[in-house]
């Protein structure tokens, strides 16, 4: 696809500059970049996506021009953030809810990828990727986490450090050497604030290469068929462009009304509480984009099996491209699989929902439940589907099946034809 | 690798692989001080012991001091919390080790080997939970103590019974019993 593009420099200067580094030739790669025509709302989460990460780099280099990422100060200079820095509060809420919209974002994105078989052939590489991502996602927003030095910061960090003394032999050199200490103390803290700064940059070349990999097949559509020629496209510029602006747009409203109204609505009130190494808060809960994989470590009545099968959960995900055994793509030729899908969204946010719940009683058994069914999905139904279902019949080509469901007449001019969804 | 038709190896095949080595050897040195300068530095390895005293502390009560960054648990048992700890057979524990550095490793964990010899009144224990570290509750008068009235970790729900040992929960080992010495009746060194 990438090939049908060929830059031609238009002027002097960028002939000039093209010969030299050719830049311009990605650019106009970019613009021209042909899209199904088809694709609809779920596929505007990768755009709002970078600007995500974009917006996490722009306020969290500024948040560290004024933090100090010292035990005795951490606490005292997050307040003075809020407190005495010009549009602090708002630099802080914007980053710390930013998190949260980043997540809310992936999650829609991965669950956009599982209904539509984004993750089958020819985009493995995209898919794993797409994981590596979300991976790094996972580690920045911890770290990050750990950084105001507040009662939540300072127990999660030692949950989470802890997990890794569960690894037979190696794993108490492995915590110490994360800890450089005895307890998350002091150089905990440092080597955190290091590392949160620098993994966002690891991202930002992770995305380039996701994007790569998206550039070389082309994007999937909810149709889940191949783009067969032009007809079936339409150039990045100007439709994606302005349809991923009015979603960012709408994305940002849900994002200003927490940041502006409801800051601290996903965040947790003992976090306001400086860390207190000899007491633990009664109740400790991760943020809330971990809170189904908590649910899952917290399933297993057993130290080692709980991290194995919590990594496990993420893990699963990496070999999923070949755990489908079904050559449809999307879910809306497959019924079988589209109810099963709905049936582990619905799992998941249940996870959810008791990984923020105390450990007892009914909810270590619901957990428990949820648990198998999470793994099951991935290792029992999907490779078996595959061979018991029968799809629907697939759309001879996004042109046709487009055309059909709006009943016009096949037109080669689409440039002219106003886009119909 | 070098084109040849021989099956022997050239000169050249074994200058290729000595220079592989060599690099990469020297690579494997370069990194260790990349990956070691992570490890507890020298003032995180210097902690001091500390001394505690006992004296103000009566049977039923308990005190925590704060060691190496980490909270030691005291307990002064009462003699029911001492003899329910003496009457679990060592088969009904989840893990059979008593954990006291004091001890040679893989002593058995009944209560003589879990309290400090001819003291058995005090229980010293480092404080943290060993499923994922947590410091669980006991130590108030009001806290919940869980089934085996010792120690509750609320994290993930631990119950620890009154000499420290695991008896239910994720947690896989008895709460740590640290280097300790009685320089008197009422004054401890913990470290
Ligand atoms: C920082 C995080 C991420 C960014 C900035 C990002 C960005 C993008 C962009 C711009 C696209 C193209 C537009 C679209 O199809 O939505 C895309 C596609 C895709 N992404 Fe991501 N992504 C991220 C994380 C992830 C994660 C965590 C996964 C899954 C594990 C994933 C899986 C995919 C897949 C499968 C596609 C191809 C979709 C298709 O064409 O059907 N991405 N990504
Ligand atoms: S940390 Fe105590 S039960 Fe998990």
């Amino acid at each position: 696809m990438s090939e049908d593009h060929t830059y031609q420099p238009s002027n002097a200067f960028t002939r000039w500059l093209d010969e030299r580094l050719p830049i311009m030739g990605i650019v106009d790669h970019m613009m021209g970049y042909p899209t199904p025509k088809n694709i609809n709302y779920w596929w505007t989460f990768g755009g709002i996506l970078s600007f995500c990460l974009v917006a996490q780099i722009v306020t969290g280099v500024i948040l560290a021009m004024h933090y100090t990422p010292h035990v005795s100060m951490a606490f005292n200079s997050i307040e003075h953030i809020m407190r005495d820095v010009n549009y602090g509060h708002l630099l802080r809420y914007a980053h710390a809810n930013g998190a949260s919209m980043f997540f809310i974002a992936v999650y829609i994105h991965m669950f956009r990828g599982l209904y539509y078989g984004s993750y089958k052939a020819p985009r493995e590489v995209l898919w794993i990727l797409g994981v590596v991502i979300f991976l790094l996602m996972m580690a920045a927003g911890f770290m990050g986490y750990v950084l105001p030095w507040g009662q939540m910061s300072f127990w999660g960090a030692t949950v989470i450090t802890n997990l890794f003394s569960a690894i037979p032999y190696v794993g108490e050199a492995i915590r110490e050497l994360l800890w450089g200490g005895f307890s998350v103390d002091n150089p905990t803290l440092n080597r955190f604030f290091s590392l949160h700064y620098l993994i966002p940059f690891i991202i930002a070349g992770v995305v380039i290469l996701h994007i790569w990999a998206l550039h070389v097949p082309g994007n999937n559509n909810p149709l889940g068929i191949n783009v067969k020629d032009k007809q079936d496209t339409v150039p990045f510029h100007p439709y994606m462009t302005a349809k991923d602006g009015f979603a960012l747009v709408l994305f940002l409203i849900l994002f200003s009304y927490f940041v502006f109204f409801n800051p601290n609505a996903m965040g947790h009130p003992d976090n306001y509480i400086e860390a207190n190494p000899l007491v633990t808060p009664a109740h400790i809960v991760p943020e809330w984009y971990y809170l189904p994989f908590y649910a899952i470590l917290r399933a297993v009545p057993d130290k080692l099996g709980g991290v194995v099968a919590m990594f496990g959960a993420i893990a699963v995900l990496f070999v999923l491209p070949w755990l489908d055994t079904s050559k449809v793509r999307s879910a809306r030729f497959r019924p079988m699989y589209r109810q099963f899908f709905f049936i582990f969204v619905a799992c998941c946010m249940g996870l959810g929902y008791l990984g923020a719940m105390p450990a007892e009683g009914i909810y270590v058994i619901a957990s428990r439940i949820l648990t198998v069914y999470y793994f099951a999905h991935f290792l029992i139904i999907l490779p078996v589907l595959g061979m018991v279902e029968k799809p629907k019949p697939l759309p001879e080509s996004i042109s046709k099946a487009v055309l059909d469901a709006h009943g016009g007449s096949a037109s080669a001019n689409t440039a002219a034809a106003p886009e119909k969804r | 690798m070098a084109v040849t038709d021989t099956d022997e190896p050239t000169r050249r095949d074994f200058l290729y692989i000595a220079t592989g080595s060599f690099t990469a050897i020297g690579g494997a040195f370069l990194v260790w001080p990349l990956i070691d300068q992570m490890n507890p530095d020298a003032s995180a390895l210097a902690l001091a012991s500390i001394e505690v005293d006992l004296s103000s502390i009566e049977v039923g009560q308990s005190m925590t001091v704060k060691w190496r960054g980490k909270p030691v648990f005291i307990r002064r048992r009462s003699a029911e919390e001492i003899e329910a700890a003496r009457a679990v057979p060592l088969s009904d524990l989840i893990d059979p080790e008593a954990r006291n550095d004091n001890l040679p490793e893989g002593s058995p964990a009944n209560d003589q080997n879990r309290a400090p010899a001819g003291k058995e009144e005090w229980l010293i224990m480092v404080g943290i939970c060993t499923h994922l570290g947590c410091v669980p509750k006991g130590q108030g008068m009001s806290d919940k103590k869980g089934d085996f009235g010792g120690w509750f970790c609320p994290c993930h729900g631990s119950h620890y019974d009154t000499a420290g040992r695991i008896r239910k929960g994720p947690a896989p080992q008895n709460l740590e019993v640290p280097v300790l010495t009685f320089l008197s009746d009422t004054k401890i060194k913990i470290g």
